[in-house]
């Protein structure tokens, strides 16, 4: 295990430090030779990515603040304009600075942020240490102005000040690399948590009243059945937190002691196979879960959210909306068959049916015009339907909830197109 | 008029709180939730509420003014078409917020800060912080103003967001807002409501588990629109409150809009209002139809035409003709002997709904049980049914009390007690004796009990027998013996008392429940003008413009237009002319063609000696006229110019309209 070991600071603060990130060493210490010394100028723009929850954003955070390192600490999804995350960096820097009044900063362009980035610098009187920018979620910069991901990469340059850029984000640089060119970060990798990895930084944060031991072994159970869905550390987290009480159970009626773990293990998976059906998937909440357990009951009177698929519509609606999948699903050609009193030859297009149905489904619907839709719902209800505003306004109902959903609506003239975006069993189930 | 204001207020008193009640439970667990939050998730209701979307409005309205009188002071409503950005939202979200703020503090103290709106930083720090301050303020306020507020709200209430319609969301926006609030959640306690229409399926679909499992979701399901509306019709139309009836056949028509086409009740009102409204500005004698309190002024009030007016309504002729021949000629000359044999028939007629509604009531209570439902399961249809014709002349109605007859006796003692509370409810007097005689028939089926049990005996030991022999074939022998012996046995008591009561309330239908047609002045309170109730809701926006271009005699009655069959007349605005030539064309119209043809049917009524030399200058002006109207034809969207040919336009609409 490579201990952190840094000239710069004290070891006592090192030794804090890694406690506090497990299994993050190697990361850490690459980060903090990069850093360098407190004056020394580092590279002027670093970008982290790695899976989601890989420990990212935490390990950036106790870095800089256990080592008391001056930063700025920004969501990019928060901020969702450029104008707001340059004001809000601005903002937190003046707050850093100890200075009560903050006055409203009004920042439009990045030449006033640079502008007014250098006053608030040289207000705190940082005696050229290095000021870290951290910009977490940084894969929302590419969808603001084109010039603030180049700006904020060479910004170090920019304002000929002793700052880095720390961009966060889950995907690779590949992808940001915008078309103009710009400045290369120093890319580096979190690599995901192992499961030995989870298993360590699960059971560090133990209850207080169970010992260290017990803990560790429900940690390996409760991996042992959701490692396979779910590698995502703070998921694993809320669910060891809400069924640990249920695995308790025994030990507190005083069946079994913390050492029994085989017979624990035994009360346990079928409860954890349970919660994986529906709490990992949100069918139910988690309050709802709890107050499950605390009744004891069973988990059949509570419907999950995928149980209430039936959906009540009004008559013609379920109609239009048949006829609408009949659209999508079936081509042109075939409507003279299937909707026509008289067709004939039916005899040589049977096989020719059988082989387009497979198709059909697999590729998806098609877009139909209006009056196809239309023709379709006349020769599928049985009495007379009038066109009236009633029908049409239910069509648009029907595509506000996006049951239908409108293609290409370039021109108002042109015949509005439609697609039908529900599944098959949904309108088996509406046909009934 | 003054009736149909009280209508329309007791109306959304209805409504109001019937959405209360239908909300109430749904407040409680709100409150809970907010004591617990751990996790960083956010608790969300996730309320589905059907597919009626006009009603939702509505239902939002009410849920918010509850919450903010309950619960919580910020409550803020977002829609999808305010919000098409992430930026619109929180917009949206900090102006609703804080003005809901100021208005409450404008109450209680005058000098608050009044924050400029449009220099506003719209961002969740912003708001965090305006959070603090005001729930500070409340804190340190003078307890004597805040106490009954405070007791009211929570120390830190939390902060509603209603997403009213979460189908039209655009899913970034969401997955924004839902990931910024859960980062402050710990700051701002914020509880999150979907408005759904369809299926909770759509959170899935919406989100991805990432956003999702920040959210704790509950699920509340509203009550069906179909029940909402069977709750509105029993309150509105099977009272005897209301003096304004429906009549059959309008009644079909809203409740045939309502299930084939919205299901939605907002909508049911308002043709309600309209069928109000038609009614008393149709019906000159609607005047008469007013609560039984102000009933005898209005009628003495009555001018001499009015008089005249009742003389003419058929049902009253239908009364006259059946009277003797002095009392005829009085009821046809005299007005104030007219006006006392109205105000009585009136006052009959008023009655005989009492009545009428009680006993449909229990008609109900009986052929809502029975199977397959052969009178309809809910009340409305049996309404309608009773209102259509006389009852108990259809067959479901016969199907139905033999099915009555082969009830079971706990059914029967249930319904007959159901019956017997319907009735004393009821304020109609006549009801006395038929309680009486229901109540006779109850305890003599107590009595029966008694009786029963002995029988019983008898067949338990002739069950053991039955028991002892084990072989199949006696078995059968012998339950065809009893079954034999059952059959030629005279009916027993039970089924004799069964039939007595079938016969009794099928008296007591064939007395009551007498369709309103028959009543002698049903026309002043019954609105049966269904043709043009339909002309007014089912609007045909494709029918009528056709019928107007096809035919302008309709809309402009000018004698001169009066065409006769397929020709098409020179004398029609240009458009009809266009439109009617380009009817006969195919899917692609070419504009020369169609210019010479509307020349030909324009200069066919002009004097036939215009020359080829003037025929130049004609060409000018018929040629601007023809232009105009096929840009008109554009406009209404029947035409629209095509790029594959040169000098021609698509056609739009299909086939012969």
């Amino acid at each position: 295990m490579p201990n952190l070991e840094h000239p710069a600071y004290p070891a006592a603060d090192l030794l804090h430090l890694e406690s506090l990130v497990p299994c993050r060493e190697s990361q850490v210490s690459m980060l903090l030779s990069i850093f360098g010394e407190r004056q020394q100028f580092s590279f002027p723009s670093i970008f982290i990515y790695g899976h989601t929850s890989s420990g990212k954003t935490y390990v950036m955070q106790t870095l800089l603040t256990t080592l008391q390192l001056p930063h700025v600490f920004v969501n990019c999804v928060e901020y969702f304009t450029s104008r707001l995350l340059l004001e809000e960096i601005l903002i937190q820097l003046q707050s850093c600075s100890g200075s009560e009044q903050t006055s409203a900063v009004h920042c439009d362009s990045l030449n006033d942020f640079v502008r007014l980035f250098k006053q608030a610098l040289a207000a705190r009187e940082l005696q050229d240490q290095t000021l870290y920018i951290v910009l977490d979620r940084a894969e929302q910069l590419r969808e603001m102005e084109a010039n603030i991901l180049p700006a904020f990469l060479r910004l170090q340059e920019l304002t000929d000040r002793n700052v880095t850029v720390v961009l966060l984000s889950e995907i690779v640089w590949e992808l940001f690399r915008p078309n103009i060119g710009c400045f290369e970060p120093f890319t580096m990798y979190f690599p995901d948590y192992s499961i030995g990895h989870l298993q360590k930084i699960l059971s560090q944060n133990h209850p207080p009243d169970y010992s260290a031991d017990f803990y560790s072994a429900y940690i390996n159970i409760l991996l042992g059945v959701f490692y396979m869905v779910c590698r995502d550390l703070k998921e694993l987290r809320h669910l060891a937190a809400l069924n640990f009480a249920k695995y308790c159970e025994p030990v507190v009626r005083g069946e079994a002691n913390e050492r029994d773990t085989r017979k624990l293990w035994k009360n346990i998976e079928p409860h954890l196979k349970k919660a994986m059906q529906t709490v990992y998937l949100r069918e139910i909440s988690s309050s709802q879960w709890e107050r499950l357990q605390h009744d004891g009951g069973e988990p059949g009177q509570l419907k999950g959210l995928s149980a209430h698929t039936h959906v009540e519509l009004p008559y013609y609606s379920k109609f239009l909306l048949i006829a609408a999948y009949l659209a999508s699903y079936n081509p042109v050609r075939t409507d003279k068959r299937f909707f026509l009193k008289h067709h004939g030859k039916i005899r040589k297009t049977n096989f020719l049916k059988k082989h387009e149905k497979t198709s059909n489904h697999l590729l998806g619907p098609k877009p139909f015009p209006l009056d196809r839709l239309l023709a379709i719902l006349y020769s599928i209800v049985d009495n007379r339907v009038a066109p009236t505003a009633n029908i049409f306004s239910q069509i648009t109902s029907l595509v506000t909830l996006q049951l239908l959903s409108i293609v290409g609506q370039n021109d108002q003239l042109d015949g509005p197109r439609y697609k039908c975006t529900v599944s098959l069993d949904f309108i088996r189930a509406i046909a009934r | 008029q003054q009736i149909q204001e009280d209508l329309n207020k007791q109306l959304l008193d209805n409504l109001v709180s019937f959405l209360s009640r239908s909300h109430s439970d749904f407040q409680e667990k709100t409150t809970k939730w907010t004591c617990r939050m751990k996790f960083r998730e956010i608790p969300t209701a996730a309320v589905v509420l059907g597919v009626n979307v006009t009603d939702h409005d509505l239902t939002f309205r009410g849920l918010s003014d509850v919450l903010q009188d309950n619960i919580t002071p910020y409550v803020a409503l977002l829609e999808a078409k305010d919000c098409p950005a992430i930026k619109n939202l929180m917009q949206k979200l900090m102006g609703q917020l804080m003005n809901c703020d100021i208005e409450v503090d404008s109450l209680e103290d005058e000098d608050c800060v009044q924050v400029p709106q449009n220099r506003i930083r719209c961002s969740m720090l912003s708001l965090i912080s305006w959070y603090e301050s005001v729930t500070k303020k409340t804190d340190s306020g003078t307890p004597s103003k805040k106490r009954n507020s405070s007791s009211r709200h929570w120390q830190s209430p939390p902060v509603v967001v209603i997403f009213k319609d979460m189908e039209s969301f655009t899913t970034k926006v969401l997955q924004d807002f839902i990931v910024i609030s859960s980062q402050h959640i710990h700051e701002l306690p914020l509880v999150l409501i979907f408005g759904i229409a369809t299926s909770p399926m759509i959170i899935h679909r919406l989100l991805p588990h990432s956003v999702s499992s920040l959210l704790c979701i509950e699920l509340f399901q509203s009550l069906s629109c179909k029940e909402h509306l069977s709750t509105i019709i029993d309150k509105l139309l099977l009272t005897s409150l209301f003096p304004f009836k429906l009549g059959e056949k309008v009644l079909q028509v809203l409740i045939n809009i309502f299930l084939y086409h919205d299901f939605s009740v907002q909508n049911f009102i308002k043709g309600f209002q309209l069928c109000i409204v038609e009614h008393f500005y149709s019906q000159p004698l609607s005047v008469l139809c007013c609560h039984l309190v102000d009933l005898k002024k209005r009628v003495y009030s009555l001018s001499h035409a009015q008089c005249e007016n009742i003389r003419r309504l058929p049902s009253f002729r239908r009364y006259v003709e059946k009277q003797e021949s002095g009392k005829q000629i009085e009821l046809l000359t005299n007005d104030s002997f007219l006006k006392k044999e109205t105000e009585r028939l009136l006052e009959d007629l008023y009655v005989y709904h009492e009545n009428y509604v009680s006993i449909l009531r229990c008609l109900h209570v009986f052929t809502s049980s029975l199977p397959k439902y052969p009178l309809g399961k809910q009340i409305r249809e049996l309404h309608c049914a009773c209102l259509e014709n006389q009852v108990w002349e259809t067959e479901e109605y016969e199907s139905s009390l033999q099915l009555a007859r082969m009830l079971n006796k706990t059914d029967l003692v249930s319904m007959l007690q159901q019956c017997v509370e319907i009735l004393t409810s009821s304020s109609g007097k006549e009801f006395d004796k038929t309680v009486e005689k229901l109540k006779e028939f109850l305890t003599q089926f107590q009595n029966l009990e008694a009786e029963a049990s002995q029988e019983r005996d008898v067949s338990v030991s002739s069950q053991k027998e039955l028991q002892k022999k084990t072989d199949l074939y006696h078995l059968q022998k012998t339950l065809l013996e009893l079954k034999e012996s059952r059959r030629s046995k005279k009916l027993t008591k039970f089924e004799m008392l069964r039939f007595e009561v079938v016969d009794y309330i099928d008296r007591l239908v064939r007395k009551y429940l007498v369709p309103a047609d028959n009543r002698t002045l049903h026309e002043i309170v019954y609105f049966n003008a269904a043709t043009v109730l339909r002309g007014h809701l089912n609007a045909a926006p494709r029918t009528a413009l056709h019928t107007a271009l096809n035919n302008p005699h309709r809309y402009l009655k000018n004698q001169a237009l009066k065409c006769d069959g397929g020709g098409i007349s020179n004398k029609a605005p240009d458009i009809c002319i266009v439109y009617k030539l380009h009817l006969e064309c195919g899917r692609l119209i070419n504009l020369v063609d169609w210019l010479e043809a509307f020349s030909t049917v324009v200069m066919a009524g002009e004097e036939p000696n215009a020359d080829a030399a003037s025929s130049d200058q004609v060409d000018d002006i018929i040629h601007a006229r023809f232009i105009r109207a096929v840009s008109e034809l554009e406009l209404l969207g029947f035409i629209k110019p095509s790029k594959q040919k040169t000098d021609h336009v698509a056609r739009l609409t299909w086939g012969g309209c």
